[in-house]
């Protein structure tokens, strides 16, 4: 399949938009830009006109249900989803039933995602066995696998002496470790501990139950050499701490969930369920430490965090809904808010989704450049739109986007050289 | 905001979840509506017939016999017909979702739940899923509301001191996991009380409490100087699991209102508690029965109360219901 893209605006390897003529793409690479003269053959030209073109977003964070919750999603679903939102690399959790501590399921995801082929799925696989925090799971058989690094998703290990052998397994493969930092017995409740929480009466998670474990990740982390990636920071003071360490030249990476940028505890004081996430929305200046974090790359990558649910996950007192936000399809236009807010330089978001996070999984630096692979979101920066459930791909229709007006919107992602996803009136 | 879902285009009333986002006048209101109702609580006949041929269904997934028997009362004193469905939630809601259960009782042709539900949000999340035309009054969720509890309190008070300006109250004991406070505290600030006070130690005391009006004390003994209204709260003895208190013996020395300790406060302060009492834990007998004790009161007050906000919400239903009808024709 040979594709041509005329007349857009690109994001050029030193972070600058320029205009361009045309980008040629044949056998699933960039094969030219801007040529001239010389006879290109497409099959399908698209006229990127007032449209702008960044290498396909890679997104740390996402739970693709399948296998076990095919209620909330399915591999062809929300892959389908991720080309929507311009992503063309994601990492899984490993939280599935059954759980990704063995190769047959780490199999099973990659041939389902290869039967899709909406976009390159990478498999973190479990850090310990069922993710109980007891055992240690077969890295070897999961590197062989395709595991990509290792993760204990949303459970935490309760153990530090079992976390410290995980590390230690972990660097004798040389394998990273994903992991959110939640102290259980701190974190009992639904929501972050402020005056909010305070008002409407519920159950508080304070931010100590992020902090105390970064530290004492980070502390492992130096003392046994692994490349530790803290998955889902919330709270300033992580921020802190990561910039720290990172001082000190210790092996550590971040991300934080877009959503944590654009929203605070404020959001659930009339008891929003479509806000209930975890870690959970903080306060305002804990949002702004998280934007610093990005902007000064203490942050490395920022993800969807993406978490479809049924609708009847979400129809229950808060405390009693499930987390999670449905997000991967709106990466861009959440950013696109941030950067009309002047809190995010669209460049920044864009490295942070690209370069930085392709830096934290060990993949290719990807940059719009000939001989590259084509892996390509072209998006309207300025189309403005109401988001209704019919518009969205994922199972999920839990968004705090729904029924809103939002700005910028996906207009075609190539994925290996062809088209992944595009827009119907595209 | 938590106003515009519990009230009409006009202001009234549609649904009483909390106390929050009521103005002054609307609460006010809801209390001289109160006092009329009282008057029917002394007649041969206690019938009105405000709520003839509606259904009100009292929804209760926690134990409650005080608070579901004066909203019982207070229905069939409106001529309402009550249905009384208790369910454990450990037990029940089994496969049925708490949207499902509601949609079957609507099915029944109910125009109002009174709901108590253990989780905060419980009623708003109620007020949200039901069809338009039923009126919800939350009976308490979880940690967030009881706003009848707080508007029988605040009847209690007026009938005592007369008016609310220049007053300084206490509340005592555990501020963190109670419903009432935050409904109190909502209210006596709305009503424009001088100060309010909550005397408690931190492990009982929710963070930045202060956000919500108050200031704090942790010693009974200053707290309750020139105080005119005391308002113990209800220990649940599970408190002593989970390091918030080391004992109740400890508890009751430091926080317990004892005869002696009661004289900290002003001479007439009045002493009030939601029930049920714990007596020798949080209470003296004597003063929880002594002359300064104003418990029954609030007791009586509560069908008062709850008659006043079911008409009131009733009303403002019927309201929304002949302007949709209207906007049809």
């Amino acid at each position: 399949m040979t594709i041509e893209i005329i007349n857009g605006k690109m994001l050029t390897p030193k972070g600058e938009w320029t205009n361009f003529k045309s980008i040629h793409i044949a056998n699933g690479l960039i094969v030219g830009i801007n040529r001239q003269g010389e006879k290109f053959d497409a099959h399908t030209t698209i006229n990127a006109r007032g449209c702008y073109v960044v290498p396909g977003l890679i997104d740390l964070q996402v739970s693709l249900p399948e296998p076990g919750y095919q209620v909330k999603g399915t591999v062809e679903s929300e892959t389908l989803a991720a080309a929507a939102g311009g992503v063309t690399v994601l990492c899984c959790s490993p939280d599935t039933d059954p759980i990704n501590d063995s190769e047959a399921v780490t199999k099973l995801i990659e041939e389902l995602a290869g039967r899709s082929n909406h976009c390159h799925v990478l498999p973190l696989g479990a850090l310990t066995r069922g993710l109980k925090g007891e055992h240690l799971s077969e890295y070897a058989a999961l590197k062989d696998a395709g595991c990509i690094a290792l993760s204990n998703g949303y459970h935490p290990i309760k153990n530090l002496a079992i976390t410290k052998r995980c590390f230690e397994y972990a660097k004798t493969h040389d394998l990273s470790v994903f992991v959110n930092p939640i102290e259980p017995s701190l974190h009992l409740g639904a929501i972050h501990e402020s005056h909010i929480s305070t008002t409407i009466g519920l159950q508080a998670i304070p931010s100590l139950a992020e902090t105390i474990p970064v530290a004492q990740l980070i502390k492992l982390a130096e003392a046994t050499d692994v490349h530790l990636h803290l998955s889902q920071l919330s709270a300033a003071d992580s921020v802190s701490q990561v910039r720290e360490a990172k001082a000190k030249g210790l092996n550590i990476s971040a991300d934080v969930a877009i959503h944590n940028l654009l929203y605070t505890s404020q959001q659930i004081e009339s008891f929003d369920s479509l806000y209930h996430c975890m870690p959970p929305l903080r306060s305002e200046s804990d949002r702004l430490a998280l934007l610093d974090g990005v902007r000064t790359g203490v942050i490395d990558a920022i993800t969807s965090a993406h978490q479809p649910h049924e609708d009847a996950a979400k129809k229950m007192p808060f405390a009693e809904t499930e987390p999670g936000i449905s997000g991967i399809e709106h990466l861009i236009p959440m950013a696109v808010k941030m950067s009309d807010n002047n809190e995010l330089p669209l460049a920044c978001f864009f490295e942070a989704m690209t370069s930085r996070a392709a830096h934290v999984v060990k993949l290719d630096t990807p940059i719009i450049e000939t001989g590259r692979a084509a892996n390509l979101c072209i998006f309207d920066l300025s189309k403005k739109w109401r988001l209704s459930e019919e518009d969205m791909l994922s199972k999920g229709k839990n968004s705090p986007l729904m029924g809103q007006k939002i700005k910028g919107h996906v207009v075609t992602t190539i994925y290996e050289g062809r088209i992944s996803y595009m827009a119907d009136h595209a | 905001m938590p106003s515009s879902i519990q009230l009409t285009e006009s202001g009234r009333l549609k649904h009483f979840l909390t106390v929050s986002g009521l103005d002054k006048i609307l609460l006010t209101e809801i209390l001289d509506t109160a006092d009329s109702f009282i008057e029917v609580g002394q007649r041969n006949i206690k019938k009105v017939p405000l709520l003839r041929g509606k259904t009100v269904v009292n929804l209760f997934f926690e134990a409650s016999t005080r608070t579901r028997s004066t909203f019982e009362l207070a229905a069939k004193r409106l001529s309402a017909d009550v249905l009384n469905i208790n369910i454990d939630t450990s037990a029940a809601s089994k496969g049925e979702s708490l949207s499902d259960m509601l949609r079957n009782l609507e099915a029944m042709a109910s125009d109002m739940f009174v709901v108590r539900h253990s989780q905060s949000g419980a009623a708003h999340f109620i007020a949200e899923s039901v069809t338009p035309g039923v009126a919800i009054v939350n009976a308490g969720d979880g940690w967030h509301a009881h706003p009848t509890q707080a508007m029988l309190d605040m009847l209690t008070i007026r009938q005592n001191k007369g008016a609310f300006e220049g007053l300084k109250v206490a509340i005592i004991g555990d501020i963190l996991h109670s419903r009432v406070a935050r409904s109190q505290i909502r209210a006596l600030n709305t009503l424009g009380v001088e100060a309010v006070r909550v005397i408690a130690p931190n492990t009982l005391l929710p963070r930045h409490v202060e956000s919500l009006g108050v200031t704090v004390f942790n010693d009974l003994a200053s707290g309750l100087r020139d105080i005119d209204v005391v308002i113990m709260l209800r220990l649940q003895k599970e408190r002593m699991h989970g390091a918030l208190l080391p004992s109740e013996h400890e508890y009751y020395q430091l926080y317990g209102l004892t005869r002696e300790k009661l004289r900290f406060a002003k001479p007439d302060a009045i002493v009030m508690h939601p029930g049920p009492i714990n007596r020798g834990v949080e209470i003296e007998s004597e003063v929880a029965d002594g002359s300064q004790s104003v418990i029954l009161d609030q007791v009586t007050n509560g069908i008062a109360i709850r008659m006043a906000v079911m008409s009131m919400a009733m009303s403002g239903q019927t309201e929304l219901k002949n302007a949709l009808a209207e906007s049809a024709l």
